[in-house]
This record gives structure tokens, sequence and C-alpha cells, in this order.
């Protein structure tokens, strides 16, 4: 439980340190900017308490906001993308499969899942941060345009780090 | 009542995500005019400090460019030197000058955060109002126009940069001064910007000048960009339209000078009064 803990600790850190000082810096053509950050919220194990799953979701979307000057406008999107989350997870996951896969992992889960798992969750979040920036919908030809591209580029960071941290079943 | 609570448990998740996003939602709102921000910005000591830290060690990867434009800022400068003048005339007086007041005075920073792909994009620069630096003045680099402050705090200042949605900057035509309205495009290029209400009876010419004009927060004069295209795609207003090359890279800005008018306030003072009395 303790190593559960720490682990989310390091990882939050680790993901937002690169988030605000790397891939903020990052962008393909100026349409697409990866929010790889996200990964936090998809990689929190399965049995975290709702409260506790949305108190980490804005607590990290307003660490985000502190560096990109954009009070509140993160901490929406994180908040939205842990409701998805929860939603995604009561329908496509059986309750009794908690106990030997702790975490929505890519090699706890396998790769059909985890992809549609990551796309759907990085749509939803990207969606709805671009469309909260923008604040008009004179523009929804830009803000799709954006949402997606961006998506394709934090999901390839996503599944890039999925497969680095790849540990295959005989091996447990 | 019982049922109620039991309705409420089945369905936490839904009600959790109501209250979280609401109160993320009146964040938002609430501090989405910017200025108003006070806590949760890049001006608070704890972000601050890390940018300056991670500044720092960025500076060292652009110092040849920065010594580039410094040594030609200082050519620049040792041009308009009275000893780089030859005098031609026999006697010299010394004249105690009382015509010209220093009207501008200018306040050096370096930029810690700064970012172009943006749709709203600021930079925070390292002085703060302990510098002298205040809310609403113009910043420039030696390129051209960088922005204006917007946010101040004791050790570091939130400056509007031009690539901002927001930003519209009075403008003119370096050669004959005909005015216009200067934003930057909507194809979010960091280079490029695009001049507007420009008149009717103007003759831009390719490559030309777009400079500051008399009416901005700037000193006259400072570049903004050269024209690179007569009839802009982007039409705005019904005069006329033209495409303009931003002269700063602001992707390699360092080094920004901080521009303090010193007869602004009475300038301001006298603009509010004539309101008042109209």
């Amino acid at each position: 439980m303790s190593r559960t803990i720490i682990t989310n600790i390091l990882r939050f850190l680790a993901l937002v340190f690169t988030q605000v000082f790397l891939l903020k810096n990052i962008s393909l053509y100026n349409l697409s900017t990866p929010y790889f950050y996200i990964l936090f919220i998809l990689l929190l194990p399965f049995e975290t308490p709702n409260i506790l799953l949305f108190a980490l979701s804005f607590i990290l979307g307003l660490t985000i906001d502190a560096f990109y000057d954009t009070p509140g406008l993160h901490t929406t999107a994180c908040v939205l993308l842990a409701f998805v989350r929860i939603l995604f997870i009561s329908i496509t996951v059986q309750k009794e499969g908690f106990d030997n896969e702790p975490e929505p992992t890519l090699s706890n889960m396998g790769f059909r899942w985890f992809f549609t798992y990551t796309l759907i969750l990085t749509l939803f979040h990207h969606f709805f941060l671009f469309m909260l920036e923008v604040f008009r919908f004179s523009e929804i030809q830009y803000i799709l345009g954006r949402a997606l591209l961006s998506s394709i580029f934090t999901l390839f960071l996503i599944l890039i780090s999925g497969l680095i941290s790849y540990k295959s079943k005989e091996r447990k | 009542m019982r049922n109620l609570l039991i309705f409420i448990t089945k369905y936490n998740a839904f009600f959790l995500f109501i209250i979280f996003e609401v109160s993320a939602l009146i964040i938002y709102i609430k501090y989405n005019s910017f200025q108003k921000a006070t806590f949760i910005n890049s001006t608070n000591q704890v972000t601050g400090n890390m940018y300056q830290q991670v500044g720092q060690l960025k500076k060292y990867l652009y110092l040849q460019d920065v010594n580039d434009s410094l040594a030609r800022e200082n050519a620049n400068l040792r041009n308009q030197l009275k000893t780089s003048f030859y005098v031609d005339s026999a006697a010299k007086h010394k004249v105690v000058d009382t015509v010209y007041k220093q009207q501008y005075q200018y306040i050096d920073a370096a930029v810690i955060n700064n970012s172009v792909n943006r749709r709203n994009n600021y930079i925070t620069i390292n002085k703060g109002s302990r510098a002298g630096i205040a809310k609403g003045m113009g910043v420039i680099c030696p390129q051209g126009v960088v922005g204006k402050v917007v946010l101040v705090g004791e050790h570091f200042s939130i400056v509007q940069s031009l690539l901002h949605k927001e930003t519209i900057i009075s403008a003119s035509l370096a050669g004959s001064k005909d005015l216009g309205s200067f934003v930057w495009s909507d194809d979010m290029n960091p280079r490029h910007g695009l001049l507007y209400d420009v008149s009717n009876s103007a003759t831009p010419k390719l490559g030309e000048w777009v400079v500051t004009s008399d009416l901005s927060l700037w000193p006259t004069g400072i570049p903004i960009g050269k024209i690179s295209n007569l009839h802009s795609k982007t039409a705005k207003g019904s005069f006329l339209n033209m495409d303009v090359t931003i002269a700063v890279d602001f992707s390699k800005l360092k080094y920004v000078y901080v521009v303090n008018n010193k007869l602004a306030a009475e300038q301001l003072g006298l603009e509010a009064q004539e309101k008042k009395d109209e």
C-alpha cells in the first residue's frame, strides 16, 4: 500500500516536471502540443476511492495551471477526465478483476483495452481543454483540429511510455 | 430521506464530479481576467524561482546569440555617441541643455519563462516592482516590440506578449506615417502578423518597415515588422490589409527592456480629465 503511494507521488512529480520544463516548449507546426501529464490520472489504481480520485485530479490540474498561468483551465479539464475515467472503467472492467490487476497499465490490461482507454480519455480531456480556452463556438474548426492533433501526440507519448515500462506476465 | 441518501451514495461519482467541476469552473471564470490573478501564476515565489533556475541553465545555451546581438547594439549606440562625430566648427561650447528632458527610461530584464505556441502567450521577466516596473509599461528588445506589462510582483513581472489574441498595437508605416492597427495573425505562426485599417490613400511597399505610432504605449518608431504581402487573405476591417513578418524572434527572446514613460502619468491624467469634461 505504502509502495503504491510512493510510486504515485514520484510519478506525479516526474510528470509535472516533464510537462512544465520540457513538453511546454514543444509544438509541432504550432498546432499539436502534448499534454502528457494526464498519464498520472490514467494510471491511478483501480481501487482509488472516487473522492480521492477527484481531489488528486484537482490538485494536478491546479499545479499545472500554476506553471501555465491559466488558473482553473487545466483543473476543469482534469476533473472532467477523472469523471470519464470512472464511467469508462465501470463499463469495461469486471469488479472481480481488481485483486490481481491493481493498476490500469499497458502490461496489466493488454494493448487493445489500454489503447481504447487512453484514446477516449485523451480526446475528452483535450477537446474540453481547448474549447474552454477559446470559449467561443465560432472557432470550432480550430478547436477540433488542435484537439485532434494534440491528442495524437499525447497518445503517442503515453503508448511509448507504456511500452518502455512493459513487464510481461511470465516474469512476475 | 433514507432513499435520498442511498441514491446519493450510489451515484456518488456524479455528485462529486459536479462539486469539483463547479469549483474548478469558479476558479477559471473568476480569474479569467488575467490581471486579477494574484496567487496561482508564475510571479509567486515558488514557481518563479523554479523558472529562474531553469532559465539560468538555458542562458548558457544562448550565449553566442546574445553576445552577437549585444555587440551589434553596442556598435549602434557607439555610432550615436558625440565622440564618433567629427566636429565641424572651430570653437566648442558646453551648453547646459534644458530643452531636452528625459522622457523614456529603460530597465533591462532577463526572460525566464516564455511561450510561443499557445493562443495567448505571456512572458515572465526577472524584475518587478522593486526595480521600478509598473503595470502598463511597454516592453521592447533590440529587434523590436515585445509586449506590455500586465502583472507585477515584487521580483518578477508578467508581460502580455505580441503573440496574444487580445494585443492590438497602434502602428504606422515607417515611410508615409499612415496609421493602422497591428494584431497577431490568425494562423498562430509566431512570425506572422496583420496590419489593418490603413487608410486607402496610403501606398505601402513590400519590405517597408511597420513601426509603433505616436499614439502607442511604446516610444515612437520602434520596429514591429516588415510588410510581406500587400493584400492579406485574412481580411479585417474595410480598409487596406497587409501581412507583416514580425521582426522579433520570440522563441529566442532572452533579454528585454522595459520602457518607463516618465510623462505617461501626466498624459493619462489629462486625457482622463478631458473625458470627464465631455
